[in-house]
């Protein structure tokens, strides 16, 4: 297990909307090669500290620490450039375009001007070898034929294609069936062995279970918990969820 | 070099493989403007049947004039349609054009080639403000454009005056819709072609076997140039036959001057879409917005440009317009943009957006001249000319509002 500098953390972060305090002095932090996961109840403010993180909804107070150095994050540009990517839930694919088209968009790569199609493709089929991707069969297929695994697939895959240190995986296995979800669980897993920071929201334990080695509590707003997956266990962690427990915290 | 991917790239297998493939395609609903160009022949053979004019030289290259407004106007529209949006402004601004084609040469006496170059700039304006109102301010096109649909008609009114008509008499204006290029051009022009398409086939296969990807079997290119070829000389002889009433006198054949024109937008076009970063991100935005935003695309600048383009191509075809016509009236361009959203969609160019190619306008341009051409040729009320394309149009909209919910449920 890693022990060194967390790739992010952050402290004593607070986000209010008006009257609302949605974020209530929050501590946490990721490190590379490991999977955190991130758990709570619907409305815990789960989805904020993830904008905040993406630059799309800055946090009103704290401080961001970058491998140990503090920054500022404002605008989805910013975390993008240190390597922040997030994977969102409606997957934001283009479903008219096909999977090499989908993983550089935004990013083509460019001959004078003339898109460098060979050169994307091999990338790309590089990248989804690399992460032993087996389901998804030809690179030019378009993504509106792909099933809900292989479009989580594509979308995982283009956060790696990008050499990103942090991924962001908001439910990823929501609307996926057993085996679909296995796939992706494995993915998750093998993106941290790569060395990547990972963090997946994720509503359904068992998968928190299966993949993460870190479980972090949201509980309205304050994080109630942050606790290492081989010294907790399932019932705990469903306390921590309904605020029945609580685990006195400290950075 | 080769890798070692166990993934495809679709260009897997022998030459009869790509042939099952595009048949699976067209079955799966990817059919593009396979139905058009069915319908294509299709309506020319009953045509044909119907009044033997129909195939001769004189009529064919009345239809290639006929057709060549509208498929400009079409192949701008596309780029809108791409994005899901419309431009029904499109005719008019096209009318503007003409009507300030006409008036700067005939009463500021300024030289054709500025007075056309200020004819396309005005069109590429008039694009600017529509996108703007449309990506900046937030207006929906449709709203947008309706508004400079009925605005202009009246700056037309004005700048032409009522019942007013200018004439244009440049000729190298009047040249491009009415005099036939000398024979040889017809030759150099499909030579020209050849080389092209085969040049960046090449480039091409040469890019992806640098990268060690895999090529298409090379029996395609083969087999595409052999067919471009054996069409490009059937076109271009057909056209190069005599086609005078009275050869003694006026002797006319050749490949009207507007042909290179139209081909030079479409290779342009089809380049800028294919090809470039922009036209990459036009499909994008027009499949998901919100994800190309997310991408990192400016989505409003997409936009905006879209808008200009087409607006664009529609100070071209208003070029086109006045040359065909040799004038200009007050209502020059009024009726001309519905034939010309109707040419896209039949084409096969998707009102969702996302979906289509310059190409499909083309094509579609051709299936709604026929229809006009050939039912004029029978010899129908003209009424029912209009009715038949509205039900070409309803028809090919159906297909599309089909394919496109098909694509969005599976
Ligand atoms: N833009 C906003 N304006 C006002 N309130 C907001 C806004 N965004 C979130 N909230 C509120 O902040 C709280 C936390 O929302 P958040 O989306 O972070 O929850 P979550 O943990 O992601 O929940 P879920 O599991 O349902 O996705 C909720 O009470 C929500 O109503
Ligand atoms: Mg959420």
């Amino acid at each position: 297990m890693t022990n060194q500098t967390p790739v992010i953390e952050l402290k004593n972060v607070k986000k209010s909307f008006g009257p609302v305090e949605v974020l209530r002095d929050v501590n946490f932090s990721v490190r590379a090669g490991e999977v955190t996961a991130l758990v709570g109840d619907n409305g815990a403010g789960k989805s904020t500290l993830i904008k905040g993180l993406a630059g799309i909804q800055p946090y009103d107070q704290g401080t961001i620490l970058f491998e140990g150095k503090p920054v500022e994050l404002t605008n989805p540009r910013q975390s993008s450039e240190m390597g922040i990517d997030v994977v969102y839930q409606d997957l934001a694919l283009c479903d008219n375009l096909d999977i090499v088209h989908n993983m550089f968009l935004g990013r083509e790569e460019a001959n004078a001007g003339i898109l460098d199609e060979g050169h994307m493709e091999s990338k790309a089929a590089n990248t989804l070898t690399s992460l032993s991707v087996k389901t998804v069969k030809s690179v030019r297929q378009k993504v509106a034929r792909l099933s809900g695994g292989q479009r989580q697939t594509v979308a995982i895959a283009r956060a790696v294609l990008w050499n990103n240190k942090v991924v962001i995986l908001d439910e990823p296995t929501a609307a996926l069936g057993v085996a679909q979800t296995e796939q992706v669980l494995q993915l998750v897993r093998r993106l941290a062995d790569a060395g990547k920071a990972v963090i997946i929201i994720s509503h359904n334990l068992q998968d928190v279970f299966a993949v993460a080695d870190r479980i972090y509590v949201l509980y309205l707003g304050k994080m109630t918990a942050a606790v290492k997956k081989s010294e907790t266990n399932q019932a705990d962690i469903v306390g921590y969820i309904t605020g029945a427990k609580t685990q006195e915290m400290d950075a | 070099m080769s890798n070692q991917n166990t993934i495809q790239t679709g260009n897997e297998g022998s030459f009869l493989d790509a042939g099952r493939n595009y048949i699976n395609r067209v079955k799966g609903g990817e059919t593009g403007s396979l139905p058009a160009l069915l319908g294509l022949v299709i309506l020319a053979t009953i045509f044909a049947v119907a009044n033997p004019i129909f195939l001769k030289p004189i009529n064919f290259a009345n239809l290639l004039t006929q057709t060549a407004t509208v498929t400009t106007l079409a192949m701008g529209l596309t780029f809108v349609l791409l994005l899901g949006e419309i431009d029904l402004s499109a005719g008019v601004t096209a009318g503007l054009s003409a009507a300030f084609l006409a008036i700067t040469m005939s009463e500021y006496g300024v030289a054709w080639p500025i007075a056309a170059v200020i004819a396309i700039l005005l069109g590429m304006m008039i694009g600017f403000l529509i996108g703007i109102l449309v990506a900046k301010v937030g207006i929906p096109s449709f709203v947008v454009t309706l508004a400079a649909f009925l605005a202009f008609q009246g700056l037309q009114l004005v700048v032409v005056g009522k019942g007013g008509l200018i004439g244009i008499d440049a000729p190298p204006i009047l040249a491009i819709m009415n005099t036939p290029m000398p024979i040889i051009f017809g030759w150099i022009l499909l030579v020209v072609i050849v080389i092209i398409y085969l040049g960046t086939s090449i480039y091409t296969r040469i890019q992806r076997a640098a990268s060690g990807q895999q090529n298409k079997p090379i029996g395609i290119l083969v087999f595409r140039t052999i067919a471009l070829v054996v069409i490009g000389i059937g076109f271009v002889s057909f056209l190069n036959l005599e086609r005078g009433a009275n050869p003694a006198v006026t002797s006319l054949r050749g490949v009207p001057y507007v042909v290179p024109i139209v081909l030079i937008l479409l290779a342009a076009g089809t380049f800028v879409l294919n090809r470039t970063k922009f036209g990459r991100h036009v499909y994008a935005v027009g499949g998901n917005a919100e994800a190309a935003r997310r991408a990192g695309i400016q989505v409003s600048r997409v936009r905006i440009t879209v808008f200009m383009i087409s607006s664009t191509f529609a100070g071209i075809a208003g070029i086109l317009m006045a040359s065909r016509q040799a004038s200009v009236d007050a209502a020059a361009g009024r009726s001309i943009v519905l034939s010309a959203i109707a040419a896209a969609v039949v084409g096969g160019v998707s009102l969702f957006g996302g979906k289509g190619r310059l190409s499909d306008a083309v094509i579609g341009g051709f299936v709604i001249a026929v229809i006009d051409n050939g039912l004029g040729l029978i010899g129908l009320a003209s009424g029912l000319n209009l009715a038949i394309t509205g039900g070409v149009l309803l028809l090919a909209a159906t297909a599309d509002a089909i394919t496109s919910r098909k694509s969005r449920t599976s």
